[in-house]
């Protein structure tokens, strides 16, 4: 809620629909990485918005989850620059791998494969983004390192 | 070596701090501004660098500046638009990530010419850890007396905000970054009224690019004239490009516009040339947006004069024989790549990212990014290629913004420039799935006709 406070004292009085883009984003990140209709309604509520207010927002931002995604999320580019440097290849490994298609979620929950366009790391490509950070110049073993850091830190957790 | 006047720091370990910033001379322009210029003589400073708008358009900033009305008692807004977002773009990020006192430096003394009290920078949501980074140069500055209230004794106010936008390029294009901002769907505003005089909150209002409102930083350090003296015509000072695509050194380097096109591609100082003895096919010089050129015009004009890296040189034709300088984002194509799947891959990027509101950009980018993939996967006709050539004319000039023309221009040069590439994958439906159509003869001399 402190977090919440500090987004609206960005806007001059009034203007606090300003913040539903960066409290959606904290919304997502505290129930569980996506936007169920009672997180939006909540929202709203915290905003003094109507609930449509927030939909309309939330559907139309790629960055948010309107179904449930599992615990790791691999968003790979696969625009110009990143195709011309194998990002066709990375995106059929994790397939390989881990039995996933573009929006599909692994049986365990623990990850989900979805493929975006240009995240503005051409230079750096081909690449994911995994949580808040970006994963660059990715190749087979790099994929593989991941998957295996992910699996360790949900077995530290548990 | 060319000039460097925004990365020539970026080396400096630990230059992301305030106190190694302020250090190596961060935060005079600041002191120069506001302790020794009014807000108007700051303005003309921007006007005399000839500085021109960093994200794409290359509007002349200055004169952006001063068009922004000053109605007495409502509040003006700088906003700065990092919501970089067009393919082959990384330019900005690189500035904020490792130089973000820089950024805010720029963003004080510009705020002051504009008389904002309240600054904002609208970032890509995508760029969460950068927020951060960003956050903390603003609580630094203002730690050490540069935001807040009565900044240097001057009287002058100023606060400075991070906004995350959550996955939108059109959020890019500045009426639709306003919407975003103020909380809505990033739907373009038509215009006018421009945001100069109706902008975030109904309020008059310049957004300007990242780069732009760093470039400010060095103009009035030097003075506006020094600045303009670097580069060439109306090309001035310094421009970040980010190489990307099939190049031996991939990164973001300042250049000052004078050098040419083959020097930046194959100079061990920038992109180090292409990688696994592969020979250069085509290049997107200015962002997924401009047009592609294939070898022999990217290298040299249609007057057979070469070309240089600079808004004039890389216009040169028109859109018959040249491109455009657009955001700095450096695409380049080996011989081992097909133009028609990058197309393709560019279609279904700007499809994605149309936000809806014109029927022609809405709707076209669709079919643009079907047909392709058919003609893509052997399964395209002669027919198609024409197809494509229309819709992409119905839908550039036909929209509310420029998306459209974004949208168009990419599929429309490839055809220009490529077309026997695509017809080959209609002619060729097996073999174009086995192999790519090669190097052909797109870097070979070209003779123009003398005219008379």
């Amino acid at each position: 809620m402190q977090e919440v406070k500090r987004i609206i004292s960005f806007y001059p009085e009034g203007k606090q629909k300003s913040a539903v883009i960066p409290v959606l984003h904290l919304a997502q990140q505290e129930f569980g990485g996506w936007l169920s209709t009672d997180t939006m309604d909540y929202v709203a509520s915290l905003l003094s918005l109507k609930p449509i207010e927030v939909y309309e927002v939330a559907t139309f931002y790629s960055m948010y989850n309107l179904k449930p995604v599992g615990k790791y999320m691999f968003e790979v580019c696969q625009t110009g620059p990143c195709m011309l440097n194998g990002s066709d290849d990375i995106v059929k490994y994790i397939y390989d791998k881990l039995g996933i298609k573009p929006g599909e979620t692994t049986t365990d929950g623990l990850f989900t494969l979805k493929t975006v366009e240009c995240l503005g790391a051409c230079g750096y490509a081909p690449m994911m983004q995994m949580g808040k950070h970006y994963r660059e110049h990715l190749t087979k073993e790099k994929v593989d390192a991941i998957v295996e850091e992910c699996r360790n830190n949900v077995a530290i957790k548990n | 070596m060319g000039r460097k006047l925004l990365l020539d720091k970026a080396n400096v370990p630990n230059i992301r701090l305030y106190d190694v910033y302020r250090r190596e001379g961060g935060y005079r322009s600041v002191e120069k501004a506001l302790k020794s210029m009014s807000p108007d003589q700051v303005t003309e400073e921007v006007k005399k660098s000839g500085l021109r708008g960093r994200g794409g358009a290359g509007f002349p900033t200055g004169m952006k500046w001063s068009f922004l009305a000053k109605p007495e008692g409502v509040p003006r807004y700088l906003v700065v638009n990092a919501d970089e977002s067009e393919p082959g773009t990384f330019k900005d990020r690189y500035l904020m990530e490792f130089i973000p006192h820089l950024l805010i430096e720029g963003m004080i003394t510009s705020s002051y010419a504009l008389g904002s009290n309240r600054s904002y920078i609208y970032i890509r949501g995508e760029y969460a850890w950068i927020v951060d980074i960003l956050e903390q140069a603003i609580n630094e500055a203002r730690q050490n007396g540069w935001l807040g209230k009565n900044i240097l004794g001057t009287g002058y106010d100023l606060e400075i905000y991070v906004q995350r936008g959550a996955g939108a390029y059109i959020c890019g294009e500045e009426t639709a970054l306003l919407e975003s901002l103020e909380g809505k769907r990033g739907n373009p505003r038509i215009k006018p009224p421009f945001p100069a005089v109706k902008g975030l909150w109904d309020c008059p209002t310049v957004v300007n690019n990242v780069e732009t409102i760093a470039a400010v930083v060095p103009i009035i350090n030097e003075g506006g004239e020094e600045y303009a003296k670097i580069g060439v015509g109306k090309s001035t000072g310094t421009k970040l490009i980010s190489a990307c695509g099939n190049i031996n050194k991939p990164g973001v380097y300042e250049i000052d516009m004078t050098i040419s096109v083959e020097e930046f591609i194959y100079s061990d100082e920038y992109c180090g040339g292409i990688p696994n003895g592969r020979k250069l096919k085509a290049c997107i010089p200015g962002g997924s947006s401009v047009p592609i050129l294939p070898a022999n015009l990217l290298l040299t004009t249609a007057k057979g004069e070469k070309r240089m890296m600079n808004y004039e040189s890389l216009a040169d034709g028109g859109f018959a024989t040249g491109s455009m300088m657009g955001s700095g984002g450096f695409i380049v194509l080996d011989d081992a790549q097909c133009v028609v799947k990058h197309t393709y891959t560019l279609a279904r990027f700007y499809r994605h990212e149309s936000c809806g509101q014109c029927s022609p950009c809405r709707e076209g980018t669709g079919w643009m990014e079907k047909i392709l993939l058919k003609i893509e996967n052997g399964q395209g006709k002669m027919s198609d290629i024409d197809l494509l050539w229309d819709i992409q004319r119905k839908i550039e000039g036909n929209t509310i913004c420029p998306l459209g023309d974004a949208a168009a221009w990419p599929v429309a040069a490839a055809i220009r420039h490529f077309r026997d590439e695509f017809e080959w994958h209609v002619n060729n439906p097996e073999e174009c799935l086995r192999r790519n159509y090669g190097l052909m003869h797109y870097a070979d001399p070209i003779h123009f006709p003398a005219t008379a």
